[in-house]
């Protein structure tokens, strides 16, 4: 059997959990059906995560990863924690605002800056 | 060099979803050959991915057995690519917008409404099994 290739890093920086995905491209269902298990083992254990994930690497991706972004917030809501996504791509984020997901999903411009919406200047 | 010649294929594909890179390399390939631009490429492929994916999964509903018909045309100024499964067909204007209410919160239903997005022409056939689809190349004024 040949060894699952990794489709996240995981990052803990000061309260965030940064999941980073590895691909340059989401499609297969397999890639998508990995990545679900991979970021569900993060998310269930959990309670009260500030999850951000890092789209850096990623060039192109499918609807079909559009729908998993919403079963992974449905599960993020439920376990009181919350979710932003981020470097997300120009042409990546056209999709985004196409299908209006940019009202659904707080998208911020870098990890930097999702960070520091967690800890507001007081 | 831009290839002045219209390339024009046809091709039967085996109705898995990891076949669809069979579909989208030489498409691809041949639009960048023909000078497209990035965002050409980017909505043609997104295009073929959507609609491929939904022809093995709601058209000939994971039957590895059925096949996926392919003809595609790339000439100078367009592709036009046309996709066939093995299925009963389904009516494109009976699929909900999936931007409006709650749509907007489900897993599903973006596929066509991206395909519509970004090519320039989507029309499907009577049966509702084949769909047709025309992007027109970006001028170059309109690249960024």
């Amino acid at each position: 059997m040949s060894p699952l290739k990794p489709r996240i890093s995981v990052e803990y920086v000061e309260n965030a959990t940064i999941v980073t995905f590895t691909d340059e491209k989401i499609l297969e269902d397999n890639d998508i059906a990995a990545l679900q298990e991979s970021v569900m083992s993060i998310i269930e254990p959990a309670q009260h995560l500030n999850l951000i994930f890092d789209f850096g690497n990623v060039q192109f991706l499918s609807s079909a990863v559009l729908g998993l972004l919403i079963r992974i917030s449905k599960k993020v809501y439920e376990n009181d924690s919350n979710l932003m996504l981020c470097n997300i791509n120009p042409k990546i984020y056209e999709i985004f605002k196409i299908t209006r997901l940019t009202k659904v999903f707080d998208i911020y411009k870098d990890v930097n800056a999702a960070i520091a919406s967690l800890n507001p200047a007081e | 060099m831009v290839s002045n010649k219209p390339i024009s294929q046809s091709m039967i594909i085996a109705s898995v979803p990891s076949a669809v890179s069979d579909v989208c390399g030489p498409v691809l390939a041949e639009l960048e050959a023909n000078n497209f631009s990035q965002e050409d490429s980017f909505a043609v492929h997104l295009a073929i991915e959507e609609a491929f994916l939904n022809a093995v999964r709601h058209g000939n509903k994971m039957d590895p057995a059925k096949k996926i018909k392919i003809d595609y045309l790339i000439d100078a100024d367009k592709v036009e690519i046309s996709m066939t499964d093995d299925g009963s067909g389904f009516n494109p204007k009976a699929v909900p917008d999936p931007r409006c209410g709650e749509n907007l919160y489900k897993a599903g239903g973006r596929g066509l409404f991206l395909i519509e997005s970004y090519m320039d022409v989507v029309e499907f056939n009577e049966h509702g099994n084949t769909v047709r689809m025309i992007k027109y190349k970006q001028k170059a004024s309109q690249s960024k």
